[in-house]
């Protein structure tokens, strides 16, 4: 399989806190990558370098390589705000911009930018709430406001937003730890799907979401990479030692 | 075992003591007490906004009943002759406030942005500290330097140029005079600078940091994220503040009332001197020529208090018109 992004000895520092100690990795490109690890394992602060989210911490420094293709994207050349158009990201806890419409919220990245002919916007309305299977419940309601969507509902449309701006990677931080099973089931169904096209980089508490999900699987501790590979080779026969007391449920 | 025996005697006694705590209520009176006495003072708070509304009506009744509802688009206002109208002081407040909120909201926005977003940690806080430094001047000194400092300049500087550049345009024509509406618009707006500032500040602090991250996220710029994500989100709060500081403007006497010039006048320039509604009654209470004049005076502390009531009114309006439905609620 193709690699779309790889960590060349990846240092995160918050302050005088190594958070992610010298980890390379190969993401491959249209499968998903589960980032798995007990609290404060670094896995949310690894996700959030890939689409330098750290840029807005003051105390955060970011050394090694990100590859993304053949770019590294802490080049001193490379904006943060392109990197972050080509790698998306969705949150924890859904987050819709509250003073916009559903439909408003699906194209909010076009309007960051200014210009979007509104039949093009409808278009893009109308595809990406299909793909999240959120098109069906709010079609007759686009103009009404996003929070009055379930908590399930805002995910979807947190990530129909995520792709609407059309990005290589899309990165999920514990994207259903905020939603209840059903929600929870729609989304993981919906990640399947999303593998087609996109390169999905998912952090999860939850050991049975990823094996449920994912094709790879790398497992953290301490801040650093213990062990990364095939999620049923991770799941059936790991490795290291410390990887199977994780996933047997022994510490973490 | 004797002492086993001690301990549930114990215990029970005061099993029996806690229930009859529960029972006889001893709290429940002392709550109560307190719920009245609260009920009490909020209440003391009604009655005496009551008997001021009533008692400024009652005062005011000679003159309402002399001029009725002329009295508010009357234009002349003589003590000596007995001629009053109100229209001047009415003109003089509204147009001040709203020309001073108009450029002070920008003013404020853009510094509570500069403060929590923008600047670093240090420099923000100190921005912060300055201008709430600026709130906590008391308005006489304001209008000191407005009317020793400011205006002079505005006389020599500010005022000769709008009438070159700009005295095609009806609001700068005329003589440059210094004190004028001009002088009170400018004072106010520094008056009211710092309390939008402070207010648009907390309101911009409690904006979520998974809003600004969602906007980050999908590409924004900083100047994008603050677009989409975060006036949005801050939108009814700012409009808040806002009229919050249109309150303290219609409402500011001492400032004004020094660099305003306090002619009686309604003059489109905003060059020329001009009065307002707390203005004549600082300047004039004192000394009234007639039983009727005092009561005019107070005719016009009765519009003021209306006026600012529907402001308050409308705003309230505005921000639920806005909130509903949107922002404020949280995500």
């Amino acid at each position: 399989m193709q690699t779309k992004v790889t960590l060349e000895n990846l240092n995160v520092h918050f302050g005088s806190n190594h958070a992610v100690k010298d980890v390379s990795l190969d993401f491959p490109e249209n499968s998903v990558t589960a980032i798995i690890g007990p609290s404060g394992c670094g896995k949310s602060t690894v996700l959030r370098s890939l689409n330098r989210m750290h840029d807005l911490v003051p105390s955060a420094r970011v050394t090694g390589r990100i590859m993304l293709d053949n770019t590294d994207i802490y080049d001193r050349a490379v904006d943060p705000v392109a990197v972050r158009r080509r790698i998306g990201m969705v949150f924890q806890k859904p987050n819709p911009f509250p003073a916009m419409s559903i439909h408003d919220n699906v194209v909010a990245g076009y309007k960051l930018t200014g210009s979007l002919k509104r039949s093009d916007a409808e278009d893009i309305v109308e595809s990406c709430l299909k793909r999240v299977a959120l098109w069906d419940e709010v079609k007759d309601r686009l103009k009404t406001s996003a929070m009055d969507l379930s908590g399930g509902q805002q995910q979807r449309l947190c990530i129909a937003r995520t792709i609407a701006v059309q990005p290589e990677v899309i990165l999920m931080d514990e994207p259903c730890s905020a939603l209840d099973p059903i929600a929870t089931l729609k989304i993981e169904e919906l990640i399947e799907e999303l593998k087609e096209q996109y390169t999905v980089i998912i952090v999860t508490h939850n050991m049975q979401q990823a094996a449920r999900v994912s094709d790879s699987t790398a497992f953290f501790y301490m801040g650093e990479l213990i062990e990364f590979g095939l999620t049923k080779k991770i799941f059936t026969t790991p490795e290291k030692r410390q990887t199977e007391d994780y996933i047997t449920g022994r510490f973490g | 075992m004797e002492i086993t025996k001690t301990m549930t005697s114990a215990m029970d006694r005061e099993t029996a003591a806690a229930k009859t705590a529960f029972i006889s209520g001893n709290k429940a009176w002392g709550d109560r007490l307190f719920r009245w006495l609260t009920l009490g003072f909020s209440a003391s708070i009604l009655l005496i906004l009551l008997i001021m509304a009533f008692e400024m009506i009652k005062e005011s009744l000679p003159a309402i009943r002399k001029f009725g509802w002329g009295f508010t688009i009357g234009k002349d206002w003589d003590p000596v002759q007995e001629q009053f109208g109100a229209l001047p002081f009415l003109y003089g407040s509204v147009v001040s406030s709203i020309l001073a909120i108009l450029m002070a909201t920008p003013l404020s926005v853009g510094t509570a942005l500069f403060i929590t977003d923008i600047a670093p940690k240090k420099l923000g806080g100190a921005v912060s500290s300055l201008v709430e430094l600026l709130a906590a001047i008391p308005s006489v000194i304001y209008g000191l330097w407005g009317v020793l400092v400011m205006a002079p300049w505005l006389q020599k500087t500010v005022q000769p140029f709008l009438i070159d550049h700009f005295g095609f345009i009806p609001l700068f024509q005329g003589a440059p005079y210094g004190v004028s509406m001009l002088a009170a618009i400018f004072i106010l707006m520094i008056m009211i600078v710092p309390i939008i500032t402070s207010i648009t500040k907390e309101v911009l602090t409690a904006v979520p940091t998974a809003q600004k991250e969602a906007a980050y996220a999908l590409g924004a710029t900083r100047w994008e994220m603050l677009r989409v994500a975060l006036l949005p989100y801050a939108r009814s709060g700012i409009l808040g503040a806002v009229i919050l500081g249109l309150g303290r403007a219609i409402g500011e006497t001492m400032a004004v009332t020094m660099v305003i010039g306090n002619t009686p006048q309604i003059a489109l320039s905003l060059l020329a001197p001009g009065y307002t509604m707390p203005s004549v009654i600082a300047n004039e209470f004192a000394e009234t020529t007639s039983k009727l004049h005092a009561s005019v005076l107070m005719e016009i502390g009765l519009i003021l208090l209306v006026v600012t009531l529907i402001i308050n009114i409308m705003a309230r309006l505005l921000i639920w018109s806005v909130t509903r439905g949107n922002s404020g609620r949280s995500a």
